[in-house]
């Protein structure tokens, strides 16, 4: 644990984080916005599994090895996301929600 | 000290993250999010792992963040400004956001967390052997899958991201021209087969 912090503090912190990403996920109105909103979403979750393993049970590592498969799968995801809105400004030139109706249907 | 770092950590979070979703020129965006990210490897430092810490460092500052910033490059003018949505509907959802994390906050004081007062240092040598194990409550299947999850990521992602240009270079034409290389094949198997049952009984003894 770490000296002098406790542990609702820190999850105050992400929870803030989250809901902040949130936000973005919503108001934003262009693709790699969103993939940067959900990066945060992703980020804040993954520090309250960390953290929870810290404070709550330090002598098991369940949480670290899922944050590090959250890791993984975050940037297999990231990877994914980018090669579609680079697909995807080929074919319409914009990476705009409103403009993306080619996978619609 | 600590708590000292930490609220210092905890402020830059915050109000890069509320730049990151706020700015409207992309790159800079891009860039606070990096900070978020490496505000957040700081937090796992001070929480004495140092493997996460490198992960988050290696994987997200230098892996997603690179990646981003060149879909923005490949994507954007970088003087142009993002249009963003609507003085109402960034109130309402902004009210949303707020009372959503009031609904976390009441539960998250409301629950009496059971923290035991031992801090435990682990080493990168305890997460390897973990993820390796192949007893009871080891991780080596999930370790397995998540690698072939990777593997058929990048091979999607190129895939994708190369799409369409080849496909639409010979739309008919290659019906007869796939007709013809499988004629090839069938013949190279055809010449291949004799010497493969030549070999086994060699590879055998």
């Amino acid at each position: 644990m770490i000296p002098g912090v406790s542990i609702t503090e820190i999850l105050t912190l992400t929870s803030i984080l989250f809901f902040i990403g949130v936000y973005g996920f919503i108001t934003r109105k262009n693709l790699i916005s969103i993939l940067i909103s959900v990066e945060l979403i992703l980020n804040a979750s993954v520090v309250n599994f960390v953290i929870i393993n810290k404070y709550l049970f330090p002598d098991v590592l369940e949480g670290v090895i899922y944050s590090i498969f959250i890791i993984a799968v975050a940037a297999a995801e990231t990877a994914l996301a980018v090669a579609i809105i680079i697909n995807l400004y080929r074919q319409t030139g914009s990476v705009e929600v409103k403009d993306t109706q080619v996978m619609k249907y | 000290m600590e708590s000292i770092i930490f609220y210092l950590l905890a402020a830059i979070m915050v109000i890069f993250a509320i730049a990151s979703v706020s700015s409207r020129k992309m790159l800079r965006s891009v860039v606070y999010l990096l900070f978020v990210l490496i505000g957040i490897a700081g937090i796992y430092f001070l929480a004495d792992y140092n493997f996460l810490a490198a992960v988050q460092l290696t994987v997200y500052a230098g892996g997603v963040i690179v990646l981003i910033i060149f879909s923005v490059l490949l994507v954007h003018h970088i003087e142009m400004r993002l249009e963003v949505a609507s003085r109402k509907k960034q109130l309402i959802t902004g009210l949303l956001c707020m009372s959503g994390l009031a609904v976390f906050l009441s539960v998250i004081y409301s629950y009496s967390f059971e923290v035991t007062g031992t801090s435990v240092t682990t080493t990168t040598a305890q997460i390897g052997e973990k993820l390796l194990d192949y007893g009871p409550g080891g991780f080596i299947l999930p370790f397995e899958v998540i690698s072939v999850l990777l593997l058929a990521s990048m091979i999607g992602a190129i895939i994708i991201a190369k799409g369409e240009k080849t496909t639409k270079k010979h739309p008919t034409p290659g019906v007869s021209h796939n007709v013809k290389m499988m004629k090839v094949e069938q013949e190279q198997e055809l010449q291949i087969n004799p010497i493969l049952n030549e070999k086994t009984p060699v590879e055998t003894e």
